[in-house]
């Protein structure tokens, strides 16, 4: 009884319309699923509820039983996987059908049908003749178009409904049926309802027979065509989500647009064709660009669902508007840039490769009739005849130009179409182009040429060359496409090849004779463009040495080698030749063509390797490098001879400058390692598998500065060591330890490794001579050698076994005091990748990660003699050995020895940070006691040490070395240098280190050491990921600013200047964060715009200043009231910046002027221009 | 205030593609001068609306990057435009349109003058078309919320 009760509260509160709306609907959708949840719980039945119900479906107040029969619906629909018995189901499908006459309560009769009608098979079934009932009282009594949008939407979907899941008991309603959905659908303009009834139409199309439909196809496209094309005109709309091509997600179709859906129904029936092929012909000659391509992409679509018979009707006027299209669409100038070599030469244009969609469909459905019309077609016999009296490109008028492109086309997609149709376009076509070209058949290279070659030499007729390539062009391509073609033999009897067979040999030669033009001359871009675009095309016929013969190919391919070794000052032509080298060496290595590979590794390979090494510097070294690089990333035994080319090249040479001292070598050697690192190593790593030339190339090195007496520049360094890093990297472990081998020997042949004094754990003795010898550091072998091993270290993979890793971490850390950054970050690299002692995979040598910490920063490693002077305050006394971190601290007074411990144990730092090491905490908190130690001494004892140069003193070094803890680093520990990455490790220091800082700050009473404290913020908040510091905006804001107004004094921080202003615009411009970044924002805006004020004025970095706007740009976006105050004050800046001397700065500002003055009242905006003239 | 359009179906002309500057050795030195130039002076123009139709005066041709000049050293620019009929009564307002456009756009110290493409507008012959600067202000400040709204829907 209690339930009842209750269960009357519920139906009450959902059928009860009094209360406020928002309220109302959360409280009905409650009470629907409780009801929802009894049913399913067998608590209540149907039958008890029905009974209940009983008032509120029978009352003659017509809002309650609506509210009544919706419940009684959404609770079906609720209800769509619970079995029940087949009784039920009938009752109720007959009460709901009952229900379609009563156009007052509506909605949830629809609503019910809907539910039960889409039930699953499994629960209780529905009968044909349900079903039947429901199309027929749907027939009788819905309206539809008098109905509002979303009745109208469930109409749809009942109908839609009843056509595909209950098609037998639709089908025999016949003709009536097919009466009330050309009636629904009539006038619809719904876009939602839309997609549904085009879906309606090609349903019912499918479904009934054609006679049926005969009757009525026509008032059926009627309905359809009008809304052909479909074009929105109002599509800025918010709540407008179905864009024209865009997928509606809410429907019932999540992969389909409208414009789709349309195109399937239009394509439903060949019965339509009488009635759409003529609407779409029409269609496109719309001055509507959308409209144009629509009907092509239609008509393609149409032409293929109605069939042959059907279309060939219409053929004669497809025909003349492809044409015309075709024609209409061209752009009368070819491109001649090298990237159009392989391609059409066009811009990108939808229409044009639209109608040649179309053509192709259409011509591959009939070919025999198009083509009969294309070899007889007035327009283009007239181009061929009248191509003959242009001799140059130039010359054609552009109305020509675009016919004769047009043409061209026309003819390729016709002769790609099939091999019957090539031979066809070939026979008529091919010969007269020949004729026009001057040439004739010649069956052997040496007597093509009937005339003398000088007498053509640049005649060749322009208009029919362009003809003449892209015939070849679709010949290549049918051979290339068609399967009959994979067997070598099978073209020999086709006529098209024997024609292209026999005049190939002129061809070459002809083509050949354009390329000998000089820069100066007419055509000069014209024939260099065609000869190299024929050329190529003659050289990647597939198909083995059929058509084109094995020397004339090797002559195309001599050809173009010569003209990269020799003409490099004609640049297009170079580019150009380069490009086809490219292109046809990929081609070969495509489709296996074993006999031209052969050819052209003789011919190309071989000449452009020995380019690296010759000493002819005739030819500049940048283009022979591009040249190599390009040729060699065609294929994977290309790139293997490439490869040993450059790497003998860079061996000679190296040779030249560490035995002989040869200067003029290294310079040669940088651009080789360059080129070896930025080009061919991420080549060789596409490929993969170079292994053994990648070992052999550091072992090379190795032996060299074995044999090396003199060491050259800082710039060879650097470019070997990249090469030696990325070549080690990419080795494996077994490699690698091959490699360590080597260097370790090397390393310990060498003088001055302190060998004895490592192994025996005694301070090493350290004078102040030797710590400020840094000047000549890089050039002395010492040097040279320490950091080579260094970078094979830094390259190294975590298992790879590095011999003596006790020795070389001691002898690293005596280098990093002088200053060499390479040894400090392979410490750092060592310590991310030695192995835990607890793991128990003793990879690494036989040293562990807490034996090598021990080593960095327990051991007192050095100690001094009498001549350096250790600080008092360090606790130390005079003479006593020191530690890493005690220099860190200050304590030796030898500045240049603490700056050079301080980079060192950052290193380190992020080595330990990036695994997640808990070490790095001691670390941090060293550097922070050097920020406050030395920023307190720099308060009171300023005079003594910082006087001449604070600007370079020691706490600045400690701030930035939060640069290198946070900062991304290529040349050490990356991910390609095998480097142990712990997910999130900045997110983590950040939110650990942040808040000590933040304190401190507060804390801070000097202004110098809230700079600095400001300064090393700066560093970590610039590299830390938006998301986190989004979430602090609050605290961290104020922190930006200070530490933008410090850093912008400084012209050396411009660049951590533009990254804090990066993160900055990026809490602006945030669009996720909203509520936490706004709140603080708005907080801030006042220092925030006040600081982007100044910044605008900034001297040294464009970026900056035009971040700086765009900040400000993002500001005004803010509550009016908010930032009103500070308008005037942000106007005079900006219009300041309109006179800015870089035009990326007053486009912003232009920008930013309109977002502030738009916010405006009339009055300000016109006493806004009466300042601005006064001015 | 009218009562039909006056140009009821003008051509309209397809835009330009946005030029791509060349890369200048500017763009490396940080310190270097660009210039303001034709082609900027007209990316400020090229997208006010015209007071008649929802097309730019750019794809009406009404004004053409040919027909601006630019003097950067001597702090001047002239625009030409070409009414598209030569009885247009909107002339005026797409003067003001220009002047206000580029007033807000250029830094203060340009002199900027409006013209009338010769031959092209009635007016022309009756005397100098150009805007004299307090005809602008005075537009400005007293015509009433018509113009108003029109220029500031056209200018943005």
């Amino acid at each position: 009884m209690a339930e009842a009760s209750q269960l009357i509260q519920h139906i009450e509160s959902f059928v009860n319309l009094s209360s406020s709306p928002t309220h109302q609907s959360q409280l009905q959708a409650a009470s629907l699923d409780v009801i929802a949840s009894l049913l399913k719980k067998n608590v209540l039945t149907i039958e008890t509820l029905v009974r209940e119900m009983g008032m509120y479906l029978t009352t003659t107040d017509d809002v309650i039983r609506a509210r009544g029969i919706l419940l009684l619906g959404e609770l079906l629909t609720h209800l769509a996987s619970k079995p029940l018995d087949d009784a039920t189901i009938h009752s109720m499908l007959a009460f709901f059908t009952d229900r379609l006459a009563d156009w007052k309560a509506l909605r949830g009769a629809l609503v019910g049908c809907l539910a039960l009608l889409r039930r699953k098979s499994s629960g209780g079934v529905i009968t044909t003749n349900d079903a039947k009932a429901v199309a027929q009282s749907y027939i009788q009594n819905l309206q539809v178009q008098s109905l509002a949008q979303h009745d109208r939407k469930l109409c749809f979907e009942l109908l839609e409904c009843l056509l595909q899941r209950y098609p037998d008991a639709v089908v025999s309603l016949g003709e009536d049926l097919l009466y009330a959905i050309c009636e629904a659908i009539d006038g619809e303009k719904d876009p939602h309802c839309l997609m549904l009834t085009f879906h309606i139409v090609e349903v019912a199309a499918e479904l009934f027979s054609d006679d049926l439909l005969a009757n009525f196809a026509s008032d059926l496209f009627e309905i359809l065509g009008c809304y052909f094309p479909i074009h929105f005109t109002h599509s800025k709309a918010e709540d407008f989500d179905v864009k024209r091509d865009d997928l509606s997600r809410a429907l019932m179709f999540p992969n389909l647009s409208l414009s789709h859906i349309m195109q399937a129904a239009f394509s439903s029936t060949s019965l339509f064709e009488p009635f759409a092929i003529p609407l779409l012909l029409e269609k496109l000659s719309s001055s509507l660009q959308s409209a144009k391509v629509d009907s092509l992409k239609y008509l393609s679509h149409c032409t293929v669902k109605y069939g042959a018979d059907r279309i060939e009707k219409h053929a004669k006027a497809m025909w003349s508007s492809i044409k015309d299209a075709v024609y209409s669409s061209h752009e009368p100038t070819l491109s001649f840039a090298s990237e159009s070599l392989d391609g059409v030469g066009f811009r990108e244009n939808v229409i044009l490769t639209e109608s040649l969609n179309l053509l192709d469909t259409v011509f591959k459905q009939n070919s025999g009739l198009f083509l009969s019309w294309i070899i007889g077609d007035e327009d283009i016999n007239l181009i061929f005849k009248s191509i003959s009296s242009y001799k140059t490109y130039k010359e054609i008028s552009l109305q020509s130009k675009q016919k004769l492109h047009a043409v061209g086309s026309i003819l390729s997609v016709s002769a790609k179409a099939s091999p019957a149709a090539c031979n066809s376009v070939m026979e008529s076509f091919f010969p007269c182009l020949m004729h026009a070209l001057g040439l004739s058949v010649g069956n052997s290279t040496q007597d093509c040429f009937p005339n003398d070659g000088n007498v053509l030499r640049g005649k060749l007729n322009h208009g029919a060359l362009y003809l003449c390539i892209e015939l070849m062009t679709a010949c290549r391509e049918l051979m290339a496409s068609s399967e009959e073609f994979k067997s070598v033999a099978a073209p020999a009897n086709e006529r098209w090849y024997c024609l292209l067979q026999s005049y190939s040999a002129s061809l070459a030669k002809a083509l050949r004779s354009t390329l000998e033009t000089s820069a100066n001359e007419d055509s000069y871009e014209t024939n260099v463009y065609f000869g190299v675009k024929g050329l190529l095309i003659l050289g990647t016929f597939r198909g083995g040495s059929l058509i084109i013969s094995n020397s004339i190919f090797e002559n195309i391919l001599l050809t173009f080698t010569s003209i990269i070794i020799s003409e490099f000052e004609n640049t297009l032509l170079w580019k150009l030749a380069l490009k086809a080298l490219v292109h046809i060496g990929s081609f070969i290595d495509r489709f296996n063509e074993s006999e031209k590979a052969l050819s052209y590794m003789d011919v190309v390979i071989e000449k452009i390797v020995s380019l690296a090494s010759s000493h002819d510097f005739s030819m500049p070294f940048p283009l022979k490098l591009e040249a190599i690089s390009e040729i060699g990333a065609t294929g994977r035994n290309y790139l293997l001879k490439i490869v040993q080319g450059l790497e003998e090249a860079v061996c000679a040479n190296l040779y030249e400058v560490l035995v002989h001292g040869n200067p003029k070598s290294a310079e040669v050697v940088v651009q080789l390692l360059e080129c070896y690192s930025n080009k061919v190593l991420p080549r060789i790593h596409e490929i993969g598998g170079f292994e053994e030339v990648l070992l052999r190339f550091a072992v090379n090195i190795w032996n060299l500065i074995e044999k090396s007496v003199t060491f050259s520049s800082q710039g060879l360094l650097d470019a070997t060591m990249k090469a030696m890093k990325l070549a080690v990297g990419s080795c494996s472990v077994e490699s690698q330890n091959i490699v360590f081998q080597k260097a370790f020997t090397v390393l310990s042949l060498g003088t001055y490794f302190p060998l004895e004094d490592a192994a025996s754990n005694i301070p090493i003795l350290l004078n102040e001579f030797q710590l400020t010898q840094e000047t000549s550091i890089s050039s002395s072998r010492e040097a040279w050698i320490c950091s080579l091993f260094a970078s094979v270290i830094i390259a190294a993979r975590p298992q790879t076994h590095i011999p003596n890793v006790r020795l070389v971490i001691r002898l690293f850390m005596t280098t990093l005091l002088k200053g060499n950054v390479p040894a400090a970050q392979a410490l750092g690299s060592m310590v991310n990748k030695l192995g835990l002692k607890s793991n128990g995979t003793e990879v690494h040598g036989n040293c562990t990660l807490e034996e090598a910490m021990d080593i960095i920063f327990d051991s007192k490693l050095w100690s001094f003699n009498d001549s350096v002077t250790l600080r008092s305050n360090g606790g130390l006394e005079n003479g006593s050995s020191i530690g890493l971190t005690d220099i860190c601290r200050g304590a030796t007074n030898i500045r240049s020895l603490q700056v050079h411990a301080i980079a060192g144990l950052a290193w380190i730092g992020k080595g330990l940070l990036m695994r997640g090491h808990e070490k790095v905490k001691d670390i941090t908190m060293t550097f922070i006691e050097c920020l406050l130690s030395n920023s307190k001494l720099g308060s009171f004892s300023l005079e003594q040490d910082y006087s001449e140069n604070s600007s370079e003193s020691v706490v600045k070094y400690a701030a930035d070395a939060f640069k290198i803890l946070m900062g991304d680093s290529e040349d050490c520990l990356s991910r390609k240098l095998h480097a142990t990455i712990r997910p999130l490790y900045k997110q983590r220091f950040y939110s650990t280190i942040m808040p000590i800082l933040q304190s401190l700050i507060i804390k801070s009473n000097s202004s110098f050491s809230r700079s600095i404290l400001c300064r090393a913020c700066a560093h970590i908040i610039s590299d830390t990921p938006l998301i986190v510091v989004l979430n602090d905006a609050k605290t961290v804001i104020p922190i930006l600013m200070d530490g933008l107004s410090i850093l912008s004094n400084d012209v050396s921080d411009k660049d951590i200047v533009y990254s804090l202003l990066l993160v900055l615009s990026g809490i602006l411009t945030d669009k996720n964060g909203k509520t936490i970044g706004q709140e603080a924002v708005i907080e801030c805006a006042h220092i925030i715009i006040d600081h982007s004020i100044i910044l605008i004025s900034y001297p040294h970095m464009m970026l900056v200043r035009e971040t700086a706007i765009q900040c400000l740009v993002a500001m005004s976006g803010l509550p009016h009231a908010r930032i009103y105050p500070m308008r005037r004050q942000v106007l005079q800046a900006v219009s300041r910046a309109l006179d800015d001397p870089k035009r990326a700065v007053r486009q912003e500002a232009v920008r930013c002027r309109q977002a502030w003055s738009q916010s405006l009242s009339m009055k300000g905006e016109s006493g806004d221009c009466f300042n601005h003239v006064s001015q | 205030m009218v009562s039909g359009l006056i140009n009821a179906n003008p051509v309209v002309y397809e835009k330009k593609e946005r030029r791509a500057r060349s890369a200048s050795s500017c763009v490396n030195d940080e310190y270097a001068a660009e210039q303001i130039d034709q082609q900027e002076v007209f990316d400020h123009v090229r997208d006010i609306k015209d007071p008649e139709h929802p097309y730019s005066l750019e794809e009406l041709k009404v004004i053409t990057e040919d027909a601006i000049e630019v003097d950067d050293e001597r702090s001047y620019v002239r625009v030409t435009f070409t009414p598209t009929v030569e009885h247009c009564s909107m002339a005026t307002v797409i003067g003001l349109c220009l002047r206000v456009k580029l007033m807000r756009s250029l830094p203060p110290r340009f002199k900027v003058d409006i013209m009338v493409a010769p031959g092209t507008h009635a007016t022309e012959a009756a005397g100098k078309h150009t805007l004299p600067l307090h005809y602008v202000l005075v537009c400005i400040f007293y015509s009433e919320s018509f113009l108003k709204g029109l220029l500031l829907l056209s200018v943005y």
